[in-house]
């Protein structure tokens, strides 16, 4: 057992939360929550520049050749610095899915331009119905000639109004569900920009006759669920990494206003009201980082992992939430002002908890595996 | 990172499981709960010594076999799953041993070491007195120099199997003038020394497993005492974070996690089996997940001792998180019993052996005793954040 990360994977922590501390600082991360397009060119180039777009795909396709395990290392210090953009859509949603599922020729088409910082990918997989299941999968895939027709509605997909490419899960014609990689700006595609408690840019995509030529299926069709499953237990854990930064980041924060934060004449940190809640969250803190871990290694070793997945992220998502709950109880009143970081991390935490299933859903997910 | 054990740990693991199954098999022992703290067999901690599987860090030269901290959690954690009675031999193994050869002199651990390893003698621990609980470091029971022995004279209280223990690891004040940390000293007593009396007290289960210890004129030779004296305090820390870092503090009532399960499957009510109750799915899926956070939060700690790194906060906070997660699952198996729940072992229709209502009860000493949560916050607010004392 080791529970310690490489000395490459600390060099690449490091560099990772100095870069982001100087080029997304706070102000940018609240400009991007009120842009349209929610990410600067600028930093996405020098992101691409440092190879995190390629950091986990093999140097064959113009990667890094990491494994996932580097990519949670990388992810969990965005969350930290609440990165806006379309990184976990391009990179954990998009990129992986075409290494995971797509043909050599798919493969050499789209994970190059991801790494080079050219390609926007995203994943167009939830719909009204809100569910991860293949049951809510009603947009449907009629076939035309060789080809087929698209009809349907997309919600919830994150940054598609900037993606060149979108990843979509359709009900195939004869039951199951086939994945498309369709050109974000085909005809008959419109998109509607959420207004979401995290002010992320999720959008409302609708899908009206637009066609989806043979070759841009992805993985066998009517397979397209298994796929799905293998990419929502990334997006799980990816989430869980992120929520670990975030997590981390709120307990040094609140210690540091409490050691600060004088009132009867003492820092308030000196309360053992106040340790307690600080002592509770870095339980917390601790707690999610192990459990995420432990998923995120085995997804690197490829060691099936079902049960560990749905843990880390029905554990994650309350933890997170507790976290920045109590981080907001010690700040009291300027951690409720719009100018204050807090904010910032409790809106991300409540829409991190639901995203790729929330506790109840991987609870349910660990009755089964525990032959409940 | 590496979340495996290694292909030797694994063969440990099944290796101790094997034995464990046997020996539940022939009799030697029936599954419980909470028997590491109640579960009193100087049989079975002979065996478990025949094995080798007591103190197997400690150096060789001791009869130690040198191991790993890791090595000896999976012992531990299979003690613990089959609920194996393991009382007699605990305290000696997690923290007056590792005490014992940081501290003690060469004839300490000549004496006592190897008799620990065997399973061959018992401790109990001495720590709160009436007046020094949360505030160990106000204790009172005076041990004053003596014609070269120690005179030791007043009370400890809550001493956990002191009734049936060979000896007491004591924490006693050898210098009343000095400031309250600096006058204490740590020592092993024989529990039978003329002058020592213990009385057993009935806990809120009904059973015997706490007592209070009277000293009165107890002579102590200067051979008991263990490391410097008047160091006592700063000596006992380490051995308190070994106290609180064991699996025991999210594993005592483990057995009952199983049983409770099991329960659900062969349970119908309405026509379906329980299990398939959504409320009590859910229910049970947040403990099994709650179960593996305490664990890596304890294994962290075993691979922290690996790694030659002392635990500090984080024994506190496996303490708090494993503990309050187990009277969880005392509070939900009793749930889903209902009113079968209430019924102890005693009773002939009590269901899982009336685990749950002894639970129900008994856990409401896990995040008491060994430090009580709130003095462990404050140890992780503390230590672990550097937060300032009021």
């Amino acid at each position: 057992m080791d529970l310690s990360l490489t000395e490459e994977q600390e060099m690449l922590k490091k560099m990772a939360r100095d870069f982001l501390a100087k080029e997304c600082p706070k102000t940018l991360v609240r400009q991007m929550e009120e842009d349209e397009k929610g990410y600067t060119p600028d930093l996405w180039a020098k992101m691409a520049e440092l190879g995190w777009m390629g950091l986990a795909f093999p140097e064959a396709y113009g990667g890094g050749g990491g494994a996932f395990l580097d990519l949670a290392v990388l992810l969990e210090e965005q969350g930290r610095a609440c990165l806006p953009g379309p990184f976990f859509s391009t990179v954990v949603l998009g990129g992986y899915t075409v290494l995971d599922a797509g043909s050599e020729e798919q493969k050499k088409q789209f994970l190059p331009r991801i790494a080079q910082g050219k390609e926007i990918m995203t994943l167009a997989l939830t719909e009204p119905s809100a569910t991860y299941t293949a049951e809510g999968i009603e947009l449907t895939a009629t076939p035309e000639g060789e080809d087929f027709i698209l009809n349907g509605t997309k919600l919830f997909v994150a940054d598609a109004h900037v993606a060149n490419h979108l990843i979509v899960a359709a009900k195939a014609p004869r039951g199951g569900v086939t994945l498309f990689i369709i050109d974000a700006k085909s005809p008959g595609i419109s998109y509607t920009q959420l207004k979401t408690i995290a002010s992320d840019k999720q959008c409302e995509v609708v899908f009206d006759k637009v066609k989806a030529p043979k070759p841009s299926i992805l993985g066998a069709p009517g397979k397209g669920w298994l796929e799905v499953e293998k990419m929502l237990q990334r997006a799980a854990v990816a989430k869980c990494a992120e929520m670990v930064g975030g997590a981390q980041q709120v307990l040094e924060m609140t210690v540091d206003y409490a050691k600060q934060r004088v009132q009867f004449g003492k820092p308030i940190g000196s309360f053992q009201a106040i340790q307690h809640h600080c002592a509770n969250m870095a339980i917390d803190v601790d707690g999610c980082r192990f459990i995420t871990y432990q998923a995120a290694w085995m997804l690197s070793e490829g060691i099936s992992c079902t049960k560990e997945v749905a843990m880390a992220k029905a554990w994650t998502s309350e933890a997170y939430r507790r976290v920045t709950a109590l981080g907001h109880q010690v700040h009291g009143g300027i951690g409720f002002i719009k100018d204050h970081d807090m904010q910032l991390y409790y809106r991300r935490a409540k829409a991190a908890e639901v995203t790729y299933g929330d506790a109840e859903f991987h609870r349910e997910t660990v009755a089964r595996e525990i032959g409940l | 990172m590496d979340f495996r054990f290694t292909p030797q740990q694994e063969e440990l693991r099944r290796e101790v499981r094997a034995f464990l199954e046997a020996e539940r098999k022939q009799g030697t022992y029936e599954t419980d709960i909470d028997a590491w703290i109640e579960g009193w067999s100087p049989e079975m901690s002979k065996k478990i010594g025949q094995k080798g599987w007591i103190g197997v860090t400690w150096p060789t030269q001791y009869g130690g076999r040198g191991w790993t901290y890791m090595d000896r959690l999976i012992i531990t954690e299979e003690l613990l799953r089959y609920g194996a009675p393991v009382q007699a031999q605990w305290p000696g193994d997690r923290q007056i041993g590792p005490s014992l050869i940081k501290y003690g002199t060469e004839e300490q651990r000549k004496e006592f070491l190897p008799k620990i390893i065997k399973g061959e003698i018992a401790f109990a621990l001495g720590m709160s007195e009436p007046e020094a609980g949360s505030d160990l470091a106000g204790l009172k029971i005076r041990a004053m120099g003596k014609d070269g022995d120690f005179l030791f004279n007043g009370q400890k209280v809550w001493t956990g199997g002191a009734h049936k223990a060979d000896y007491i690891y004591i924490v006693a004040r050898t210098d009343p003038d000095a400031p309250k940390h600096k006058g204490i000293s740590e020592f092993i007593v024989d529990l039978r020394s003329p002058g020592v009396t213990v009385k057993p007290l009935v806990d809120i289960t009904g059973r015997t497993h706490l007592n209070e210890v009277y000293f009165d004129n107890a002579r102590v030779p200067r051979s008991g005492l263990i490391g410097q004296i008047n160091r006592g305090w700063y000596q006992i820390i380490a051995q308190l974070d070994y106290e609180r870092s064991g699996l025991e503090r999210v594993m005592s009532n483990y057995p009952l996690f199983e049983a409770i399960q099991d329960y659900t499957r062969k349970t119908t009510r309405n026509g379906k089996p329980l299990s398939e109750d959504p409320v009590i799915r859910n229910n049970l899926a947040e403990l099994r997940v709650e179960y593996e956070v305490g664990r890596w939060l304890i294994y962290r700690i075993a691979w922290m001792l690996t790694q030659g790194k002392l635990p500090n906060y984080e024994a506190a906070e496996s303490k708090i998180f494993g503990t309050a997660y187990q009277q969880r699952l005392a509070a939900e198996a009793m749930r889903i019993l209902g009113l079968s729940g209430q019924l102890v072992e005693d009773s002939p229709r009590a269901p899982l052996k009336g685990w749950a209502a002894r639970s129900t009860m008994f856990s409401l000493a896990y995040t008491i005793m060994g430090g009580t949560s709130e003095i462990l916050r404050n140890v992780v607010a503390g230590r672990g954040l550097g937060m300032p004392s009021e």
